[in-house]
């Protein structure tokens, strides 16, 4: 063989993994999502939105599991996301060169990939022990520290996108300050907002470390956000490493509705992002 | 100066005033939003020192014994980290030899061997892996990954492998499919998307012409890639391979169905054994004395030093390219 002929083999080579290796990782892709469906679509049914968690080997539905859910996981955009902005506002607007905004941003950083589980530790001391019980407070407390991370970086990111231009124009009117942020840059960078707090609710909706040590679980719907209360991923988590069929297929079932959920809203956050670049292009 | 008997305020004054109320509302605009971002400060710090101060009983109670003993023992209540330590560091370990070869593979593909109108729907699949929540990796493997591992894969290595000098001991075991290695396998799927995605963006920021300035003198891709874009964008990927190990170090809920939580010290990866997450999930809430508790607060506070440090690495070899390059994610 040349020297021609060996390096265009190792390059033949070289190509061919790299395709294997992108059909490797599309390959566990399709077995998870096949898995979910296959197993999560047989186990839908009504019930499962009109019944209770079941007491042990019963069957029932998972209703106030996805009602907990849905209460933290509201409570917890709604929590995060007001602080996340004015973060993510401070670091575009007031701190986009200076040394704290470069420390505040490198934190949030770390907090973006800190584990989940020391989140619920955190909130554990935080909350549920000087309260003395496990509460929905506390559950929405620790996903709203994985909401903030998330908004704060988007919203930063998107307002450093509006065109220094816009802003010029507006200070040159006499606008104050916090009336340009308010009224031109949430405007011009709203869509891009959205998809912070899309993606931050699509990771929370999947989260179970965080909440397994705050919100624990209920086997009742309850009223109030001081109780221990049901939630979709612990649920899963508890129904799956129980030795009842029963309970296996309601963790199928949720896993489904709550993958679903988690590729709809990141494929609409997408979308957006897609839309939102072909307007200012 | 209106005169106090106008009733009417003057433009001039109307003026003064509408800027006293337009400067306040800029003050306290701008201190709120800077209160925001103290906070975000303060949330890490927050999360360290409540962790150090809930680990204290155990820290002073074992002191440094607490992160080489393997000993684990509810009911003598005598606690050490080795074993979540070591189950930890191996499991990531398997998860990085798997997932730094896939991942530069996938950036290769998708930067340099795809055709243009694969690469964008290509990279969304592979992203939605890290949009998968962890706990449907959990029930995944739990339900159909641990059997093939037991059936299949597990039986193959002990046969094959396990005879072998050297590596051979890694690869003896029991085919019950639960273990390090399926737990590493699992973690390695789970970070491919954040190490890939990296790579690709990085790719992506390499100067065109040095590029062609190589194929112009006759280089072929893999030479392309590996003399050129590999050694400009080094320590982004390096920064990118470290963002995945944050991943795997603390990742809890799919190695905590897959691991077997046995608290046991095995040369084999084939054996069930225990990562310092999964220890806090499977057993936080059932932790019946101070100390039990305490001591899993304290592994909660080393996996947080831990992962600070390797995600501080990360966050540092990423900015060292984004200063040379310009912006990167």
């Amino acid at each position: 063989m040349t020297r021609w002929q060996r390096r265009q083999f190792t390059d033949y080579v070289a190509k061919a993994l790299g395709v294997v290796a992108t059909a490797f990782g599309l390959f566990w892709l399709a077995w998870i999502l096949w898995t979910t469906v296959s197993k999560g679509l047989p186990a839908l049914k009504w019930g499962l939105v009109t019944q209770m968690t079941p007491p042990p080997g019963a069957d029932g539905g998972l209703l106030n599991a996805f009602v907990g859910s849905a209460v933290m996981c509201g409570l917890a955009v709604l929590i995060g996301t007001p602080i996340g902005i004015g973060a993510g506002t401070y670091l575009s607007e007031y701190a986009r060169h200076t040394k704290l905004g470069a420390a505040i941003r490198f934190i949030n950083d770390i907090l973006l990939s800190a584990p989940s589980i020391v989140i619920g530790l955190f909130v554990y001391e935080l909350m549920v022990r000087p309260m003395g019980h496990f509460s929905a407070w506390a559950g929405a407390v620790a996903l709203a520290f994985i909401v903030l991370p998330v908004v704060v970086r988007t919203t930063d990111e998107m307002l450093q996108l509006v065109p220094t231009t816009m802003r010029e124009a507006a200070l040159a009117l006499g606008v104050p300050q916090w009336k340009i942020i308010r009224q031109v840059l949430y405007r011009a960078a709203l869509s891009g907002i959205v998809t912070g707090i899309l993606l931050a609710l699509a990771r929370i909706s999947g989260e179970t470390a965080p909440v397994l040590f705050t919100a624990l679980n209920n086997q009742y719907l309850t009223s109030s956000l001081n109780e221990p209360t049901a939630n979709v991923p612990v649920v899963i988590f508890q129904y799956a490493l129980s030795p009842y069929e029963f309970w296996h297929a309601l963790a199928w079932a949720g896993a489904f509705v709550v993958t679903m959920l988690v590729l709809v809203l990141g494929l609409t956050s997408r979308w957006l992002i897609a839309r939102g670049k072909m307007t200012n292009e | 100066m209106a005169s106090p008997q106008a009733l009417e305020l003057s433009p001039v004054d109307l003026q003064g005033r509408r800027e006293r109320r337009d400067r306040l509302l800029d003050t306290v605009f701008r201190y709120a939003v800077t209160v925001c971002a103290v906070f975000v400060l303060i949330s890490l710090l927050g999360a360290a020192f409540s962790m150090l101060w809930g680990g204290r009983l155990a820290f002073s109670t074992f002191g440094w014994r607490f992160l080489w003993s393997p000993e684990w023992d509810a009911v003598q209540k005598n606690f050490g980290a080795l074993v979540p330590i070591y189950g930890t560091l191996v499991t990531a370990l398997i998860a990085m030899i798997i997932a730094v070869p896939v991942s530069f593979g996938i950036a290769f593909f998708l930067t340099e061997i795809a055709p243009p109108w694969m690469r964008a729907p290509v990279a969304a699949a592979v992203e939605l892996l890290a949009g998968i929540p962890s706990i449907i990796y959990g029930m995944w493997g739990l339900f159909v990954f641990v059997p093939f591992m037991g059936e299949h894969v597990a039986p193959w290595l002990d046969e094959h492998v396990g005879p072998l000098p050297l590596i051979g001991p890694l690869f003896q075991g029991p085919p019950i499919g639960l273990g390090m290695l399926t737990a590493g396998i699992v973690l390695g799927i789970m970070v491919i998307p954040f190490i890939s995605s990296v790579m690709r963006e990085v790719f992506n920021t390499v100067p065109v012409h040095l590029k062609e300035s190589a194929y112009a003198v006759g280089n072929t891709t893999w030479e392309v890639v590996w003399d050129i874009v590999l050694p400009y964008t080094r320590s982004a990927v390096i920064g990118g391979v470290f963002l995945g190990l944050g991943r795997a170090l603390g990742e809890t809920m799919a190695v905590t169905f897959v691991l077997g939580n046995a608290h046991q010290l095995s040369l084999s990866l084939l054996e069930p054994g225990n990562s310092i997450a999964a220890t806090i999930a499977n057993e936080f809430t059932e932790a019946d004395s101070a100390i039990y508790l305490s001591s899993l607060i304290a592994l909660g506070f080393l996996l947080f030093i831990v992962t600070f440090i390797v995600l501080a690495i990360a966050r540092f070899m990423l900015s060292r390219l984004a200063l040379r390059a310009g912006k990167i994610t």
